[in-house]
């Protein structure tokens, strides 16, 4: 738990190796080779149908590839016991696209939830964690106490996320984080996003097509297309990369002005 | 994973309490409990040394920042001191976020008379919406048939095959059996006054005007009602009767009339299949049981069964099906929010239509009974 005082730094977090899925006849991932490093903002990107979000449901165990071998912390997760799979479980947070929020709970018993479940913490001590991490991405106190079908989708994403931060996970998944959300929460959830990541000391794999949030948040980019990885490294690499699948899906006129918008607006690139 | 400890001494001469340890989630059950029995120094200034705390998640700031909260609230003075760099985001994160936690203002705490309003409101609420939703039905159902080519003939097709056609099995082997039994129940009876024949009597009646329809109605309630509230409440959490609406076709005239109109059809028909079946099964039992054969069976039949009893439990039957497709689909309008909703919805559409079922059989045999029938 809580690696702040851990070195951040090139020992990888998640490790997939030739990854193949297929459902059926279809092929989702011909040969998917990536890693993700500890303490970096790792986009997977890629257009509909390019098996971002399979490729995630697979390293949170929610699905087997059909060969290939994936390690998260070092555990292979086709060998994994049950009892690593549970401790695995309480090291990442997972963030739906939907929220996925219970909705026969409250907000705050949804972020209460995992507290409740895998601590034996006294129940006002829960409460008080779990109005921190509502706190801490900027939800609104007044609203904790609604249920989430009452809720605006800005605020569903951020009662999400404050649930998977409820056992202060080392890794954070986001699947398509700022989908559904207007320009300017979009962006303020970019930079909640970025802000966490800095003080948590998180590791963060995101799924996203959002172009915006690659270049402001992302630390390197990991392409999926054609059934493998395209190409992966930071967004300046990408842009340089011959790829042509990588050039249509960067350099048409929304990956340009997303460029652009970065490259004016310096102090969001650190 | 580790189980370090987390750790807390108080040493009341100097004034100073020290932590040490891993102050992270899984560490601090037996934490919190160190600390709330803990006695700490009346002196008003205290040192809170922390530079033993080797890791720190939320949890443990939380729990940190708490203990400093309450001591300074006895009027205390505590200095924070030893924080190593690591986790002084990590604190400072919980500080700022303090002061907007507000868990004196309950979402829940209403007293008992407000939550009594609020519970009759909302029944009275139900009930005008539900008188709402039969009068829209019935003004659609009375538009529609004046001119019949706004009927969905394909959904009232689907539904008869669905509902009607598919029952078929379950009310037959059912309302069989409810044949056997009364036939078994009655033999014993008769047999032992030698009046085997009047098993006719016995089976025909109770079948034909109270059993096979009741029986099939409360089968179809079960099998069809859940499955009508299900799939409205779904299609409303879903935003698909939003979808109709926008796109100007009427819920109640694509969802709710073909529904009803092919619960009215095929219940009937369903109740005349189960009077059949349902006196085969009586019929096997006379013949063995009683030795009355099929022949007499048929013959006394004839004589000892009038038609009314027949035309009372058919026309029965279409009253059941108003209900039943009624209360499924004013159930499924009725689900407002989340998932949970549909599976309560369909529980109480379910109960709340046999129970209609049942008290308008009630109210069928009163009222026949006055007029001699």
């Amino acid at each position: 738990m809580a690696m702040h005082a851990a070195v951040t730094g090139h020992t990888p977090v998640i490790e997939t190796s030739h990854v193949c899925t297929r459902f059926g006849t279809a092929t989702v991932h011909e040969d998917v080779t990536l890693s993700v490093l500890r303490g970096e903002i790792f986009a997977i990107a890629g257009g509909n149908g390019s098996g971002k979000s399979t490729l995630l449901r697979e390293i949170i165990l929610l699905q087997r590839p059909t060969s290939g071998t994936i390690r998260v912390f070092g555990y292979d997760l086709s060998t994994i016991t049950e009892a690593e799979a549970l401790a695995l479980h309480h090291r990442w947070g997972v963030m739906f696209q939907h929220g996925a929020l219970f909705s026969s709970l409250t907000v705050a018993e949804n972020v209460a939830a995992p507290l409740r479940e895998h601590s034996r913490l006294s129940l006002p001590l829960i409460q008080e964690i779990a109005a921190i991490k509502l706190g801490m991405t900027g939800f609104p106190m007044e609203s904790t106490g609604k249920y989430p079908s009452e809720l605006s989708g800005g605020m569903r994403k951020r009662a999400a996320l404050a649930r998977a931060l409820a056992l202060d996970p080392e890794l954070l998944f986001l699947d398509e984080p700022t989908a559904g959300l207007d320009p300017i929460g979009a962006g303020e959830f970019d930079e909640l996003v970025e802000r966490l990541q800095e003080v948590l000391g998180l590791t963060i794999v995101m799924v996203t097509h959002d172009l915006d949030s690659l270049w402001r948040v992302a630390d390197r980019v990991g392409v999926l297309g054609q059934g493998r990885v395209l190409g992966i490294g930071t967004m300046q690499e990408l842009c340089a990369s011959p790829e042509p699948a990588i050039q249509q899906f960067f350099g048409g006129p929304r990956g340009r002005a997303a460029k652009e918008q970065t490259w004016n607006d310096g102090s969001t690139l650190s | 994973m580790d189980r370090l400890s987390a750790n807390i001494h108080v040493r009341g001469q100097e004034g100073t309490i020290r932590c040490s340890g891993s102050w992270t989630l899984h560490a601090l059950a037996g934490l919190e409990q160190r600390i709330a029995q803990a006695s700490f120094p009346v002196t008003t200034a205290l040192v809170c040394d922390v530079a033993g705390i080797t890791s720190m998640d939320t949890g443990g700031a939380v729990l940190l920042h708490r203990m400093m909260q309450h001591l300074e609230q006895d009027g205390r003075k505590v200095e924070l001191s030893g924080l190593q760099p690591d986790f002084t985001a990590l604190m400072e994160l919980v500080t700022t976020h303090w002061g907007s936690v507000d868990l004196d203002a309950p979402s829940h705490g209403r007293n008992w008379i407000e939550r009594l309003g609020g519970h009759v409101w909302r029944r009275l609420e139900r009930g005008v919406d539900g008188v709402a939703f039969l009068g829209e039905s019935t003004v659609a159902l009375v538009r529609s048939l004046g001119t019949p080519g706004t009927i969905r003939w394909r959904e009232l097709f689907g539904s008869l095959e669905a509902d009607g056609f598919r029952a078929l099995p379950i009310v037959g082997l059912l309302v069989f059996l409810m044949g056997v039994v009364i036939a078994y129940q009655g033999a014993e009876q008769l047999e032992s006054v030698g009046a085997n024949i009047f098993v006719v009597d016995l089976v025909g009646i109770s079948l034909l005007r109270e059993i096979a329809p009741l029986v099939t109605a409360i089968l179809i309630a079960g099998r069809s009602g859940s499955a009508f509230t299900a799939q409205i409440g779904t299609m409303k959490v879903t935003e698909e009767l939003d979808a109709l609406r926008v796109l100007g076709l009427s819920p109640i005239n694509m969802l709710v009339l073909p529904k009803v109109l092919a619960l009215v059809i095929a219940l009937p028909l369903l109740t005349v299949y189960a009077d059949i079946v349902g006196v085969f099964g009586g019929m096997l039992i006379a013949a063995g049981q009683l030795g009355v054969s099929f022949n007499e069976f048929l013959t006394r039949f004839e004589e000892a069964v009038v038609l009314r009893h027949f035309l009372i439990g058919i026309g029965k039957a279409p009253v059941f099906a108003i209900i039943i497709a009624l209360v499924g689909c004013y159930q499924g309008f009725q689900i407002r929010g989340g998932v949970d909703d549909v599976g309560q919805r369909t529980t109480i559409s379910v109960v709340q239509s046999i129970f209609l079922v049942i008290v308008f059989d009630a109210a069928f045999s009163i009222v026949l009974n006055w007029w001699n029938l």
